[in-house]
């Protein structure tokens, strides 16, 4: 098992280190975003106008949690199916996007595009909910708060459970 | 003639709302605890997270998986029953309190088109049979979309049989993949017609998990399918293995002399449901 803490200088070159089927436990600073967010980004992009939120050296999450119960820092949040999100692959390099997590295979365009642009795919395991929860220690709402559970929100992490799914060599962990 | 309150109504079903999102079935739990047992390497890994995560949701009270789904509403209501609200209104407030409550994901949109967010996860989807009896059941099935997506119909000719069946299912999983979150609960309709057949693989996932099909030749067809499904490898969440389908459940129905209509609905391994019987 891998540890890394995505908040350190080095943390960049040790991500390109990574091979397919790696088992990383993943400390510091991630994001949320998922269908409606990754939408509303290429609209602002479209249209020229200013993010909400700066994504360079980002690592986005596919999710979107249930409501956070009193005394929690997060409801349940696992990982949206990944696939639905090919059609915003090309859009993460250009908005500084080092690494994505979600679930499930993609489309072979979608790995094409992370691997010329060096952006690793983690899947962390679907429907556990309540196991990747326990792993997230903060969550602010930085973006697109409309969305509600699709709102773009920082999470800190700590030792949340990853495997890597597309190394920056395009190689899948899918057969 | 019994007759059943609104407040009754909507009581009942509050609490099982309230509840089923918290838990997954017995029989789910034990087949994928067997499976645990019968997998290794990164297949073994990715059951554990799955039944570490059963028991972080129960011991904490976290809902298994966030996506909390639609309510799919299966109710079988009583020839001698009287009931004495709207069926539907009373259910849809019941579930919309049960997923405020439990700080549960509102994931229904009120137009397929603009996609605004009903705020309150309803309404429910209803399929209500009218059956003999003094008494009401409900079955209620918060289903999340990663599986339901991945799910298909196909309108087969008479002449496609039995192999055009067992193809068509066993492409549908395979392209499925990882995505429907595996080990899986299929769930296959035959015959019938295009809506029918599509409610029966629905109706088959409420099955019990350990039960056999009376029907014999549609109890080989599980066990055929179920071999084909978990010979093809997916695994555990798409990473591999033996166990793809935890169980195959096919349900038919007689149809027209020129139709072979065939559904499947895939289940993921957060496999909830609640009953209330009134």
């Amino acid at each position: 098992m891998i540890k890394l803490n995505l908040d350190t200088p080095d943390s960049s070159s040790v991500l390109k280190t990574l091979k397919v089927g790696d088992r990383v436990l993943l400390t510091g600073t991630i994001c949320t975003a998922r269908d409606a967010a990754h939408k509303e980004i290429k609209n602002l992009l479209d249209s020229g106008e200013k993010l909400p939120f700066d994504f360079s050296g980002a690592v986005i999450y596919y999710a979107g949690p249930t409501d956070t119960p009193p005394g929690r820092v997060i409801g349940s949040i696992g990982p949206t199916t990944s696939a639905r999100m090919d059609a915003y692959a090309s859009m993460m390099r250009q908005i500084g996007v080092r690494a994505v997590i979600g679930k499930g295979e993609r489309s072979d365009k979608a790995r094409e595009t992370f691997m010329r642009d060096g952006i690793i795919y983690f899947i962390a395991t679907g429907g556990c909910g309540a196991l990747l929860s326990d792993a997230i220690k903060s969550c602010e709402v930085v973006a697109f708060p409309e969305l509600g559970c699709e709102s773009i929100k920082k999470l800190t992490v700590e030792d949340f459970p990853v495997t890597v799914a597309y190394d920056i060599k395009g190689e899948s962990i899918f057969k | 003639m019994k007759i059943i309150s609104s407040a009754q109504l909507e009581d009942a079903v509050y609490k099982a709302a309230s509840k089923m999102c918290f838990d997954v079935d017995k029989n789910v739990e034990s087949a994928l605890r067997n499976a645990y047992k019968n997998e290794q390497g990164v297949a073994k890994d990715t059951l554990n997270d799955i039944l570490q995560n059963i028991d972080i949701s129960r011991a904490k009270h976290i809902p298994l998986c966030q996506d909390t789904g639609i309510v799919i509403v299966f109710a079988e209501i009583g020839n001698e029953v009287f009931l004495d609200c709207d069926f539907e209104s009373t259910i849809n407030a019941a579930i919309s309190k049960a997923y405020k409550d439990e700080y549960l994901r509102k994931s229904v949109v009120k137009s397929p088109i603009e996609r605004k967010n009903t705020g309150d996860n309803t309404p429910a989807i209803f399929h209500v049979k009218l059956v003999k009896g003094d008494s009401v059941k409900i079955t209620l099935c918060p289903k999340g979309a990663g599986s339901e997506n991945m799910g298909a119909l196909k309108m087969l000719a008479p002449a496609d049989g039995i192999s055009g069946i067992v193809d068509f299912v066993v492409e549908t999983v395979k392209k499925a993949g990882g995505k429907a979150c595996p080990p899986l609960i299929v769930g296959v309709g035959i015959g019938g017609d295009l809506e029918e057949c599509a409610l029966l693989s629905k109706r088959a996932l409420l099955r019990d998990l350990t039960d056999t099909n009376p029907v014999r030749s549609l109890a080989e067809l599980e066990v055929s399918l179920y071999e084909k499904i978990n010979n093809l490898g997916i695994g555990a969440m798409g990473l591999g293995g033996k166990t793809t389908a935890l169980a195959v459940k096919v349900e038919a129905y007689p149809c027209h002399i020129a139709s072979l209509p065939v559904a499947v609905s895939l289940m993921c391994h957060a496999a909830r449901h609640a009953e209330v019987i009134l």
